[in-house]
């Protein structure tokens, strides 16, 4: 059984806390999924954050602090300097953002943001792609865990390249990977799941739901769903049709 | 002295990190800071002097994905 740098989660679901339509729908959306990891991030203090600390320390569950719209490595090292004083965990969501419009991760940047945090204690979880060369590099610095993204974030596409999440995850067994990003309906987090991954991580797909915290505990089961299924060995695919009632004992008719 | 906090210009007189935050209103609030691009540690503000144009960032908890 993986784990997340020796954190075993109840429920293979981290959820964002932006966009909800209210910090009251944001907690519902929690309290229904039981999602027990919370994204969050640090701003610019304009007076609101001392209030969204206590209510995100209140859920009781795991903080990700992210690097969310850092587009270097040295901003991003800063950012997870800061976050880990703040939020009080060695974990760190690496974003190094390569491309304002499909915001995929700048490789270069991240592998070099991942070796300096690695090497100061952090326990990175690098926001990545599908690339094995870069996942292997990201592993050689020390990352015990990889996020690579479904689709762009806040596309809710789905997995967009199956074959080569597929690759991935068979390229290395004994590393976490959190499907990040990109994901839009919970049958996608089952589909993740089942293929092995080892959680899921989304924001827009549930607060931007008509009801976000319906939606959460929708998210939630296709989780357990998906996990279980993993567990329980699916079979094989055939290109060709196999009757499941026996035909031995039919009769002539 | 000049300084700019969080992108705006501010003109402040203590010139310890410390001090600067209380000043600015921060003193009992729970922040992180950065100075000139570079982390400073809650327990190094004591010992952080500030110097006119440096650029100061004090960030808070905020939602995120």
């Amino acid at each position: 059984m993986r784990d997340f740098y020796g954190i075993s989660l109840p429920l293979p679901l981290m959820l964002g806390t932006a966009r909800y339509p209210s910090p009251a729908v944001m907690e519902a959306a929690f309290r229904q999924s039981a999602a027990p990891v919370a994204t969050v991030s640090l701003r610019r203090e304009q007076g609101a954050g001392q209030a969204f600390w206590d209510m995100v320390r209140g859920l009781g569950v795991h903080l990700l602090p992210n690097t969310a719209g850092c587009h270097s490595a040295r901003e991003a090292i800063t950012t997870a300097q800061m976050a880990r004083e703040y939020f009080g965990t060695n974990w760190i969501k690496l974003e190094v953002i390569g491309h304002a419009d499909t915001l995929q991760p700048d490789p270069f940047g991240l592998v070099e943001a991942a070796e300096a945090l690695c090497a100061d204690g952090f326990e990175v979880f690098p926001y990545t792609t599908e690339d094995q060369v870069l996942a292997g590099r990201l592993v050689d610095a020390g990352c015990r865990v990889l996020m690579p993204w479904g689709a762009p974030i806040g596309s809710g596409l789905g997995l967009n390249n199956l074959h080569g999440l597929r690759s991935l995850r068979a390229a290395f067994p004994e590393v976490a990977m959190v499907i990040d990003a990109g994901l839009g309906l919970p049958s996608h987090a089952a589909q993740a799941l089942e293929m092995g991954f080892d959680a899921v991580l989304l924001n827009t797909a549930v607060a931007e739901a008509r009801n976000p915290a319906a939606m959460a505990e929708a998210f939630a089961l296709a989780c357990r769903a998906g996990a279980l299924a993993a567990a329980s060995g699916p079979m094989g695919q055939r290109d060709m049709a196999m009757p499941s009632t026996p035909v031995i004992g039919k009769a002539w008719l | 002295m000049k300084i700019e906090v969080n992108g705006e210009a501010r003109e402040v007189t203590a010139t310890r990190l410390n001090a600067v935050l209380v000043e600015l209103g921060w003193g009992e609030a729970k922040v992180a800071t950065a100075l000139n691009g570079n982390f400073v540690p809650a327990g190094a503000r004591g010992a952080t002097t500030l110097s006119d144009g440096d650029q100061l960032e004090v960030l808070s908890a905020m939602q995120g994905g």
